[in-house]
């Protein structure tokens, strides 16, 4: 018979709409409105999962969020699987597949489950223990094997098929939580007409109203109250709804995160819907309404499948109608429980109540049970359960002044089992408020908030409805602005109970396995030992022994492990603290926090206008910051050496084309701007003619190059100013920070115009014929505008900035014209030169061609600790400037004292080998080790044009060891290579005159 | 993630700015007077008070001007923010006082 474990009647389930999933390839059928889990007890199902390190079988400790052994993997269609849901979340619905975690070969049985019999081995601080010595088992042996062990279902194979999405939001009340308190203090908010965000991370709001059949509000049953609440918060216009959405990280300023879960629930989500919605919610108050977590009670086999929260029976029992067993004994230490067990006992279950308490504290609710006909035992304690994969019974034994009578095996197949509760002060610990110990509710309350916020209800430790409702009424409307409270009429709740830590029992202690943590299967026996270890820190102790740290964080644990430690250390609770409570609330997915930041939105691409040409092309392109730029254009059959080599060949013997769009640019202007760049750059600026251009050496305070490239004076007070392809935001920012806050007094103005202009390179001894055609109003011949020069005119009819540069050490023009023509100006040139051969070429030739000629890129020859004559290019400082950033510190002792590395080029003694950049340099390869380095290799190439490989190097005192032979080393051991000049072609310089 | 109030454009989010280290920290007039010890001190040395910090912040990703902000390091809050140029109201603490 399908779902023999649900009730006749009661639950919130839609009966008339059925559905089916599987569990480890096993059909489930329940109906819609289920949870995996009640489903799963609907069938008899307890049985639900192996413990993370001794493997032993768990079932459903809770019936929510802060479940921490019903972990289930979950599948959802091809590409939509996940580790790590709690089953007491997860909706129930078609198609749904789910497996059990940490079970091999299968769950009934589990070959790790030999762990929980070498038991005494796995105690606190056993992988501190175990896995020290000997050093060769760690790679070997340890580590595979605790990476088998590890972790908690399997991780994706293949990307995420779900889309995710983000969304920020300001409102001015957030409630958080929508049980009874949350609700009314929505309900308060929204009549003040201020924006609200009510979010809840059930399916339906109501918190512990939608399993609290048998209470009343205002004289109507809390259900009519609980829609009646619904329907008006719906119908204003400033309330946001938010169910299924769980708010999970408190940050700064009142920042809050929440995550939606959009379609999980749904079979056939509608096209395009995103699977969860990350909401960003900076809101000007806050209301933490946020509820309690009970507390398991602490005692031997506590973790037996079946053996459950007394509130989640309730729960099972009531909101899905299902009954957790037929023999139902609820063990507790306060009154909260008789509740449960009186709807037990209502929906026709066999139910027998043991309280810890002695009579004299619990008369008055073990009368009311009695006269339902319940059994009720008191002044009890519990020595253990009985069964394997399923509770079969409970011992316990009476227990006064801790004396432990004889025991009584009580027969059952569930236990409700209740320890008090726990306030959810998560979010408020998040927000940093200040936690205070509350004797009388042994719970740790917020205190002083450090932010704009309020707690209601549960949260603040408020557990009779009509409380719950009055304190969330007036946090509601304070944090609108307003005074009004008012108080509710609700039927009494059962609240108070008597905190126990670890139940007294007579069994052998080296035999007890009472869990405290029930996802890290940490022990009491675990948490004393680490005391009796010397830790004493409850942080220490947590970290120690594990407990708290799962992936529930303790939602469950926290307070046991805090009542045992503080009971051992005989220290009062507070003494003890708490630890700290630290985002997420409750597991977030990858793809809610990445959200639509993926594939091509990952990072953005910054690419030229003339991108597209050279991909049509055959371009290869190279990631450059956040460009995309050409590397090198291989034509059919060719490698990229192939290419490069043809690249170079031609840039030397004909013309070359190459987009240099992505060199940085920045318009300085102003009256002052001669004397800006005076301060910023080494090199002298006042007497560069209009029409000049000069490369301009950028320092750091400290002395060290920061950046480089040519500027051009364009008018007295103009200058157009280049910067390096990744430097230029950084440049642009140090200018800027200088300009205004320690010279404001220039009349200076910056701008960045790096994506106005495109830059066509043309280069090679070809390269006047090619644009002399399409140039007007610009003399081209060496006289009137001769290297390092630059001329406004035209270009195709654009308008034209021609520079007449070079980085390759040949003729060259760099052609700028703004962005827009920049293609249409590309394929006039390519055409205009093909009589030529003109060959377009990518950054991999540039650099070679540059290294040929001993040019420094800075990232490549520089490191951040360079300095001008460090690269030989102290000669660009103007001595006769006081001042310049930098400028003091290039006389520092360390930057003036021998020994430096200074840049030198390397000549392999095998012409072929091309030696590694970043390759370490020294000067006798059989001195011991460790060596003395003298430096590395900063480029390398092979040099078509040398007929052999180039490299360039930082050597410490390298300009004194010209025509030295050093080592450098490679993968297959050292290679000689002897110290030269760093300039390998054209020494003479006069190509570029051409 | 934290607000802070622009002089120039009002309250923006955290990830809009860029902090700058130390606050009024002038640059010296005459670097060249200064001997390699005093050199030393502009350059590297630092307050790292635990308490009233002020700081240079730029609205990077906004009006993209510099302006100071007095920070505490211990609570991570801003206390007030101010032109460039101007002083702050609240005492700063100065470890290396
Ligand atoms: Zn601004």
């Amino acid at each position: 018979m399908a779902q023999p474990f649900r009730l006749p009647s009661g639950g919130r389930v839609d009966r008339a709409t059925p559905i089916r999933f599987t569990f480890d390839g096993r059909t489930i059928e329940g109906f819609a409105g289920d949870t995996v889990a009640s489903a799963l007890l609907a069938n008899g199902v307890h049985l639900v999962g192996r413990s993370f390190k001794y493997h032993r079988p768990r079932g459903i400790l809770t019936h929510g969020s802060d479940e921490p052994s019903a972990l289930l993997q979950v599948d959802r269609g091809p590409g939509k699987i996940d580790p790590n849901n709690r089953a007491t979340v997860v909706e129930a619905r078609n198609g749904l597949a789910t497996t059990s975690l940490n079970r091999w070969p299968s769950l009934g049985f589990d070959v790790g489950a030999v762990n929980d019999l070498l038991s005494p081995v796995f105690v606190a601080g056993f992988y501190y223990k175990t896995f020290m010595w000997p050093r060769s088992f760690w790679d070997k042996v340890y580590e595979p094997v605790i990476r088998a062990a590890a972790g908690l279902g399997v991780a994706p194979q293949v990307p995420d098929a779900d889309a995710y999405a983000n969304r920020h939001a300001h409102c001015d009340v957030l409630v958080v939580g929508g049980g009874p308190a949350g609700l009314a203090a929505a309900l308060a908010a929204a009549k003040t007409g201020k924006r609200v965000i009510l979010a809840d991370e059930q399916p339906e709001f109501g918190g512990s109203l939608l399993h609290e059949t048998g209470a009343s509000i205002d004289g109507q049953s809390a259900e009519a109250w609980r829609a009646a609440a619904i329907e008006e918060l719906d119908g204003y216009e400033s309330v946001t709804l938010l169910p299924r959405t769980t708010a999970f990280g408190y940050y700064n300023h009142n920042h809050v995160a929440l995550t939606e879960r959009v379609t999980d629930h749904r079979e056939s989500p509608a096209k395009g819907a995103p699977r969860e919605r990350l909401w960003q919610v900076r809101a000007a108050e806050v209301v933490l309404a946020t509820g309690a977590h009970e507390r398991p009670l602490v005692f031997a086999d506590n973790d037996r499948p079946g053996v459950m929260l007394a509130e989640s029976v309730r729960v099972f029992i009531n909101r899905y109608g299902v009954a957790p067993g037929r023999r139902i004994v609820f063990v507790t230490s306060g009154a909260s429980a008789y509740a449960a067990a009186a709807d037990a006992k209502a929906a026709g279950l066999e139910v027998v109540m043991v309280d810890l308490r002695p009579e004299r504290d619990c008369a008055s609710e073990a009368a009311d049970l009695r006269l339902m006909g319940v059994e009720v035992l008191t002044g009890q304690t519990v020595i253990g359960t009985k069964g394997r994969k399923r509770v079969a019974g409970l011992v316990v034994a009476p227990c006064a002044n801790g004396t432990v009578g004889a025991r009584r095996v009580i027969a059952c197949d569930c236990v409700g089992m209740s320890g008090g509760w726990t306030p959810a002060v998560h979010l408020f610990s998040q927000s940093r408020g200040k936690l205070a110990y509350d004797e009388g509710r042994d719970a740790f309350l917020p205190g002083v908030s450090a932010q704009a916020e309020r707690s209601a209800g549960a949260a603040a430790g408020v557990y009779d409805l009509a409380s719950c409702l009055a304190t969330g009424f007036a946090a509601g409307a304070e944090a609108a602005g307003a005074t009004e409270t008012r108080a509710f009429a609700a039927s009494p709740t059962r609240i108070g109970f008597t905190p126990v830590r670890d139940l007294p029992t007579d069994a052998d202690p080296a035999k007890v396995r009472a869990f405290v943590d029930f996802q890290n299967d940490v022990t009491a026996k675990d948490l004393k030992l680490a005391m009796r270890e010397g830790f004493e820190s409850i942080e220490h102790v947590k970290r120690y022994t594990t407990t708290g740290m799962a992936t529930d964080q303790g939602k469950t644990s926290n307070m046991n492990a805090l009542g045992i430690v503080s009971k051992a250390l005989n220290r009062p609770l507070p003494a003890i603290g708490t630890t700290t409570f630290r985002p997420p609330y409750t597991p977030v997915t990858f793809g809610a926090l990445v959200g639509p930041a993926r594939d091509a939105l990952f990072d953005p691409i910054r690419a030229t206008p003339i991108h597209e040409w050279a991909a049509e092309h055959g371009a290869a392109f190279e990631n450059v910051a956040l460009w995309r730029r050409a590397w090198y254009f291989a034509k059919p059959g060719e490698d990229m050496h192939a290419a490069v080599v043809r690249e170079c060949r031609a840039v030397r013997e004909g013309v070359g084309l190459f987009d240099a769009s992505t060199l940085g640019k920045i318009e300085v202007v102003g009256p002052d701007a001669a004397e800006f760049m005076n301060r910023m750059y080494v090199n002298p600026w006042t007497k560069l003619g209009v029409g000049r251009c000069r490369y301009g050496l950028m320092l750091k305070e400290d002395g060290y190059i920061l950046d480089d490239g040519v500027v051009a004076r364009m008018a007295e007070d103009r200058f157009h100013v280049t910067t390096t392809t990744g430097g230029a935001p950084r440049v642009m920012n140090h200018m800027e920070d200088y300009l205004q806050t320690e010279w404001p007094d220039l009349d200076v103005f910056l701008t960045s115009t790096t994506e106005q202009w495109a830059v066509i390179a043309v280069q090679g001894p070809k390269a006047r014929d090619v644009i002399a055609p399409l140039v007007s109003g610009i003399d081209l011949s060496n006289e009137a505008f001769p290297h390092m020069s630059v001329r406004e005119g035209a270009i195709c009819g654009a308008p034209c900035r021609l520079f007449r540069v070079s980085f390759t050490g040949d003729l060259g023009y760099e052609i700028n014209v703004p962005a827009d023509y920049g293609r249409a100006v590309w394929e006039a040139v390519f055409a205009a030169g093909e009589p030529y051969g003109i060959t377009p070429y990518g950054t991999e030739t540039m650099h070679v061609l540059r290294a040929e000629k001993g040019y420094i890129i800075v990232g490549q020859e520089t490191d951040g600790t360079v300095t001008p004559d460090d690269v030989g290019l102290a000669g660009m400082i103007a001595k006769a400037k006081k001042d310049f950033v930098g400028k003091r510190s290039l006389a520092r002792p360390d930057v003036v004292a021998s020994g430096r590395k200074q840049l030198v080029g390397l000549a392999t003694e095998t012409a072929s080998l091309v030696l590694d950049e970043g390759a370490q340099i020294v000067a006798d390869p059989n001195q011991p080790i460790p060596m003395k380095m003298l430096g590395h290799v900063t480029s390398s190439y092979f040099s078509a044009n040398c007929g052999r490989s180039i490299a360039l190097a930082l050597v410490a005192d390298g300009r004194a060891l010209m025509g030295r032979t050093l080592h450098v080393t490679t993968p297959t051991g050292f290679a000689p290579a002897t110290v030269c000049d760093p300039v390998f072609f054209d020494a003479e310089g006069g190509r570029i005159h051409a | 993630m934290l607000l802070i109030d622009c002089p120039f454009c009002g309250t923006r989010p955290e990830t809009e700015f860029r902090c700058g280290g130390e606050a009024h920290i002038a640059r010296p007039a005459d670097p060249s007077a200064l001997d390699d010890g005093a050199w030393a001190e502009h350059l590297f040395v630092r307050s790292n008070p635990r308490g009233l910090h002020a700081e240079r912040w730029v609205h990077a990703h906004g009006c993209g001007r510099w302006f100071n902000a007095v920070r505490d390091t211990f609570t991570d809050r801003f206390v007030e923010t101010y032109k460039a140029g101007e002083q702050p109201s609240h005492p700063i603490d100065d470890a290396r006082a």
